[in-house]
Parts: C-alpha cells; sequence; structure tokens
C-alpha cells in the first residue's frame, strides 16, 4: 500500500468524524497561527527599533560637554562647556578611525515667517553633520563651505519647521524666515528623517551654519564649543575601541590626571541601538516561545483525539488486521491520520496567522514582515507535532491482538 | 472413516497435494496470573482441497482457540501447522498478517464489516492491504459481490442492508482474494432460519474452496462433509456425512 493510498484511506477516516477532527485540528490552527502572527509583530517591532536607529545614522558617537562642578553641586552633562573648538579638530585630524566629525551648537528659538511662528531648535553646524548623518535636502541647496566662511544668513528647514511655517508642500526657497529677530533666507528643506528611537522628532529642528550661529544668536565662548560633537567612525572599525580612543585623546588634551573624572562623555549610539535590538529580539523570542508552547498543547490535543479513536475503533483495527493489514500498516494508517489533522491545521494556522499579521501590521502601521522560514518552520514544526503525539496512539493501534480487538464492543 | 478414503475418493486428487490445513500435536497453553489454561491439548487434523468441514463443540471445547490458530490469529504453544503446505506456526506477527491476506478468508458472526463504507470498499480492503491496484481491485471487488448476489448493492452502506446482506458482503470480502482457506465462525448465529438457510447454501455452494466452519449448531454443521467435534482440548470424534442439500429455491440467493 502506498503512501497515497494510505494517506487517502486516513483522510477519510477523519472526514467521518467532520466535528471531531475540526476540534483536534483547531488547537494545530490556532498554534501555528499564533506563532506567525508573534513573529511577524516581533520582527515590526525590530524593523522599527532598526528604522529608527537607521535615522540617526550608523558608526555615530556623540560627545557631549563635560559637567562643571562648582562648590560641591555637579550639574549634568553639557552644563558646562568644556570641548574645544580645537579638540574638535584634534579628532578630525588625529584619529585613523574617525572618518568625520561635526559640531552641532543648538538653541532654543522662535522662527518666524511672514504669516507663522514655531518655536523650535535651531542649530548651527557644519556641512559634514549632513554627510554624518546621511541627511539629504528634499528642496533646495545643500549648506556648503562658502556659507560657513561667509557667515552667510542661511537657514535649512527641517521637514515639520516647514510645514508649520509654511504649510504641507509648499515651497519656501528664497523665503525670509526670522530667528531671534535676525533675518535668515530659506536655502533648502530637509528630507523628512522620522523620529529617535526615543520618540523625538528629527524634523523639527532648523539648522544654520555655525559661524552666523555664533556671530548672531550666541556670541559664543571664545575657544569653548557650546554644543556636542558628531563623530562617524569608519566603516568596519569598532565604534567602542574608536571611543576609547577618543576618550584617550580628549583626557590628554584636558590635562586629566589619573584617577580624575571625564570632564565630558561619550555616547555610543552602536551600543544604543543594540541594546535596543536586543531587548526586540528577546521580545521576538519571548513571543515566539509563547506560541510554540500553544502548539505543543495543540499536539497533546491531537495525542488525546487519537488515543480516543485508536479505543473506539479497536473493532475496526481488529477487523483491518484479520483481512491482512500488518502492523506496520496499521500503524502507518494512524500516524498517517496524526500528520493529515496536524498538517492539515498547520495550513489553516498558516492561513489565520498571515491573515492576524496582516490586520496586526494595518494596526500598528508597521511593514508586512512574513519570515518565509519562519512559515515553513511553523508548519514543519505542526508535522512533526502530528508525528510525535501520533506516534504512541499508532504504535498502541498496531500491537493490538487481533482476537481481542474483533471481540470488543 | 479415514481421511486417506478422503483423498482417494476424489480421483482429482490422485496427484496428492499437500492439504490445506494439516495441524499436528497443537496445543495453546494461556497464562492467566498463575493459573495455566490448557485450551488445545494436543489437535492433529488435517484438511483437503475442497472439503468443507464443520468444527463443533460446546463452549470451552476449544473450538475458538483452534479456530484463531488455523486462522493465523494465533499461534500455537507447541506443535506445527502447515498452511498449504508451508509451516506458520512460528511466523511473527507481520508475517501472520500476510499470511491472513494472501490465504486465508473470514466470515464472522458479526459480520465484522467497516461502518460508514460501502459494500464495494469493505470487499476492497483484502485487496488495498494486499497492494493490487485500484482498477484491478474495484473489478474484483465488484465480481465478488456478483457472485454472492449484491451486484446491486455496490455502494450501499452496511447499515442499508439487511443481515442477511451483510453477511453476504462478509463472504465476499472473504472470497475476493481467492484464497485457499475460507474460515467461518458462527456465519450464522445473528441470522434468522431463513438468512440462514441462504448463507449456508451461499457456502456449501462454493465448490472450489476449503470451508472451515466453526458452530455449535447441528443445523448448521448438517451442512458440512466432514464434522470434527472437540472436546477439552482434544479431537472427540472425526465423522463424514453426507452434506444437507439446499433446497431447490435456495440455490440461488435472491436480493431481498
Amino acid at each position: 500500500m502506498g503512501p497515497l493510498q494510505t494517506g487517502r484511506i486516513a483522510l477519510l477516516a477523519l472526514l467521518r468524524n467532520k466535528l471531531r477532527s475540526f476540534l483536534t485540528a483547531l488547537g494545530i490552527i490556532i498554534g501555528v497561527a499564533a506563532v506567525i502572527a508573534m513573529v511577524a509583530i516581533g520582527e515590526g517591532a525590530k524593523s522599527q527599533v532598526e528604522a529608527a536607529f537607521a535615522a540617526m545614522g550608523t558608526n555615530l558617537l556623540i560627545i557631549m560637554p563635560g559637567s562643571s562642578s562648582s562648590g560641591g553641586a555637579r550639574g549634568g552633562f553639557g552644563t558646562q562647556p568644556t570641548l574645544t573648538w580645537d579638540d574638535l579638530k584634534a579628532i578630525q585630524t588625529e584619529m585613523p578611525l574617525v572618518a568625520d566629525a561635526a559640531p552641532t551648537l543648538r538653541t532654543q528659538a522662535q522662527v518666524q515667517s511672514e504669516e507663522q511662528n514655531w518655536g523650535t531648535s535651531v542649530q548651527g553646524t557644519t556641512p559634514n553633520y549632513f554627510r554624518i548623518r546621511t541627511w539629504g535636502t528634499a528642496l533646495g541647496v545643500p549648506m556648503t563651505e562658502s556659507d560657513l566662511d561667509s557667515g552667510a544668513k542661511v537657514v535649512w528647514l527641517g521637514a515639520t519647521v516647514a510645514e508649520k511655517l509654511f504649510g504641507a508642500g509648499a515651497d519656501p526657497i528664497g523665503q525670509a524666515v526670522r530667528i531671534k529677530g535676525v533675518p535668515f533666507i530659506v536655502s533648502g528643506v530637509l528630507l523628512k528623517k522620522g523620529q529617535s528611537p526615543m520618540g523625538q522628532d528629527f524634523d523639527d529642528t532648523v539648522f544654520i551654519p555655525t559661524s552666523t550661529f555664533k556671530a548672531r544668536l550666541q556670541p559664543g565662548l571664545g575657544n569653548f564649543l557650546s554644543g556636542v560633537i558628531f563623530v562617524q567612525v569608519r566603516a568596519g572599525e569598532d565604534t567602542g575601541r574608536a571611543q576609547r580612543a577618543i576618550t584617550g585623546l580628549l583626557r590628554d588634551r584636558h590635562r586629566l590626571g589619573q584617577g580624575q573624572e571625564d570632564d565630558f562623555s561619550i555616547r555610543n549610539l552602536a551600543e544604543v541601538a543594540s541594546a535596543q535590538q536586543q531587548g526586540a529580539d528577546t521580545l521576538s523570542a519571548l513571543l515566539a516561545s509563547i506560541a510554540a508552547v500553544s502548539l505543543l498543547v495543540g499536539g497533546i490535543g491531537i495525542m488525546n483525539i487519537m488515543l480516543v479513536s485508536v479505543t473506539e475503533r479497536t473493532r475496526e483495527i481488529g477487523i483491518r488486521m484479520a483481512v491482512g493489514a500488518t502492523p506496520a500498516q496499521i500503524l502507518a494508517q494512524f500516524l498517517a491520520e496524526a500528520l493529515v489533522l496536524a498538517l492539515v491545521g498547520g495550513l489553516l494556522g498558516v492561513g489565520l496567522g498571515l491573515f492576524a499579521a496582516q490586520q496586526l501590521s494595518e494596526q500598528f502601521g508597521w511593514p508586512l514582515l512574513v519570515r518565509p522560514d519562519v512559515v515553513a518552520l511553523a508548519t514543519g514544526f505542526s508535522g512533526l507535532v502530528g508525528v510525535g503525539f501520533g506516534l504512541y496512539p499508532a504504535l498502541k493501534a498496531s500491537r493490538m491482538d487481533p482476537i481481542t480487538a474483533l471481540r470488543f464492543e | 472413516m479415514s481421511r486417506a478414503d478422503v483423498t482417494t475418493a476424489e480421483p482429482t486428487r490422485l496427484t496428492a497435494p499437500p492439504p490445506v490445513v494439516a495441524l499436528e500435536g497443537i496445543t495453546r497453553v494461556f497464562s492467566l496470573g498463575d493459573v495455566e489454561v490448557h485450551a488445545l491439548r494436543g489437535v492433529s487434523l488435517s484438511v483437503q482441497r475442497g472439503e468443507f468441514v464443520a468444527i463443533m463443540g460446546a463452549s470451552g471445547s476449544g473450538k475458538s482457540t483452534l479456530m484463531n490458530v488455523v486462522g493465523c490469529l494465533d499461534r500455537p504453544t507447541a506443535g506445527r501447522y502447515l498452511l498449504d503446505g508451508k509451516d506458520v506456526s512460528r511466523q511473527s506477527r507481520a508475517a501472520l498478517a500476510r499470511t491472513r491476506n494472501q490465504t486465508i478468508g473470514f466470515v464472522f458472526q458479526s459480520f465484522n464489516l467497516l461502518a460508514r463504507t460501502t459494500a464495494l470498499e469493505n470487499v476492497e480492503l483484502p485487496l488495498l492491504y494486499a497492494g493490487v491496484g485500484g482498477k484491478e481491485r474495484r473489478a474484483r471487488a465488484t465480481a465478488a459481490l456478483e457472485r454472492v448476489g449484491l451486484g446491486q448493492r455496490l455502494d450501499h452502506l452496511p447499515n442499508q442492508l439487511s443481515g442477511g446482506q451483510q453477511q453476504r458482503v462478509a463472504i465476499a470480502r472473504a472470497l475476493v482474494t481467492r484464497p485457499s482457506l475460507l474460515l467461518a465462525d458462527e456465519p450464522t448465529g445473528a441470522l434468522d432460519t431463513k438468512t440462514s438457510a441462504e448463507v449456508m447454501t451461499l457456502l456449501s455452494g462454493l465448490d472450489d474452496i476449503t470451508v472451515v466452519l466453526v458452530t455449535h449448531e447441528h443445523d448448521v454443521a448438517a451442512w458440512a462433509q466432514r464434522v470434527v467435534t472437540l472436546r477439552d482440548g482434544l479431537v472427540l470424534s472425526d465423522v463424514e456425512q453426507p452434506p444437507r442439500r439446499p433446497a431447490p429455491d435456495a440455490t440461488h440467493p435472491t436480493e431481498a
């Protein structure tokens, strides 16, 4: 008897008890659907985190100036400018691990257009900042070195600010805006960057050249850089190593002796990103394992029903044996029934799981991330569950004594 | 009368093929805890090709155990059993299953048809396990059902058939593999007198097949050419008899 024939017999036997077969398969259906939907949720969350970090820029270190400590009260990082423009130059020129570095000076200000105004952060920066953050312009031209050299009163608007001041879809290039009463010409609107992993809107900001910032908005602190430095580590290099190298450089330059605290701090975005990704991975694994447990419960349901079925059909088993079914053929038949139950359940579960994943991704606005390997794995696992939990009942059936089985009422 | 006489009485048997059933000193002991039950204490018996033998005995005489051993459903504790000249007394369970499939057809008191399965599919069942292809299976099962007069009931389910018809489906199932031996265990036990006569007419009309019939009813045993009586696990008597002839109106089973 070929496998096809065995499968047909199994299918016919299952169809004789449609409701029971369906309810048994339901355990597997829900299990497989849960695995697929849960993994899709986990993947969706992970892709959100990844997208957020991709928006931040890759291989980034952020150097913030140190804390002030006056009279025992220690302020937080950034409360006292300790970084100098020479520090920046040193990082740019003396560090082989550093691809690029850019300062940002930051202040909070009201930006006014002719008709609207909007409170946002105004950042003074240099052209390489946009390269480090891979942040292009949607409209207008990018910032250039000559803007920097001339101290031009030109401004680049973040997408959110552009929309607040000029309305969605407007072209504000060449228009004038006032920042702290100083008129600026809009030179560009930046591409939409989205949210930071912490939910901060990257696009709610405007940029002007550092020279203009120092000259017009904040007179500055002479040699001190009153902002932060963005450092791009060379591609393929370890950000941790770069972080240690910069720490050494800055401690040297600031003449900090052994035992003295750093007067600056370096944030390693790669580390933050990997921590967040690990969090997402853990969530993903947790959801998947909960779903796997439900698949296991489905398997136990199959075993239960198959045991009932074997007992109920003792007479049938006796008849089949009497007309010449070998123990192996009986084993194959009941194993096939469990397998068909599990596989049909698994396939229906895949359908249900895909549907659920699609609904969920629409709900959360995530991309639909169904991993084909997970679908294959869940289906394969349900088959394995069928064979695994069907084996004992099938063995029980195959070991029956035909005489006793025939006499069974 | 000796068995040898039976053999020589028929000219076609002169070439002396092996008997279909040859039991030599068969014993069967069941262990029930500490107690040993000797169901068969040394039965020797042979059945020639084409014979119609009834095995009789009170309950506890060992006739069911003998039937199970002869039917390859059970193995003897000691002794030798040659079925069609082949020793089957020490075969594995799987080998016994194949032997049953190829050599033996069963007819039971309670019909033992698969429920919710058509007459045709029930008859096809042994061929399925024999690995016969679908087309041939269908053709042979149809022919077997026609032979027992149920050619018009192929797609009926057991619960749509009368008791006599169900037993005829069972006979068709037993015949479909062209077995050497047909074993009937109280085949009329669940039937009324008229239907019983129909079934017995059918069984006694199977001239080409060796039939061993187990019964405790003398009326039924009367259809056989030879009656073997068991008592306490031993053969008490083994006599030939002129078999009962079917009534003229019962030679062909009706569709009713």
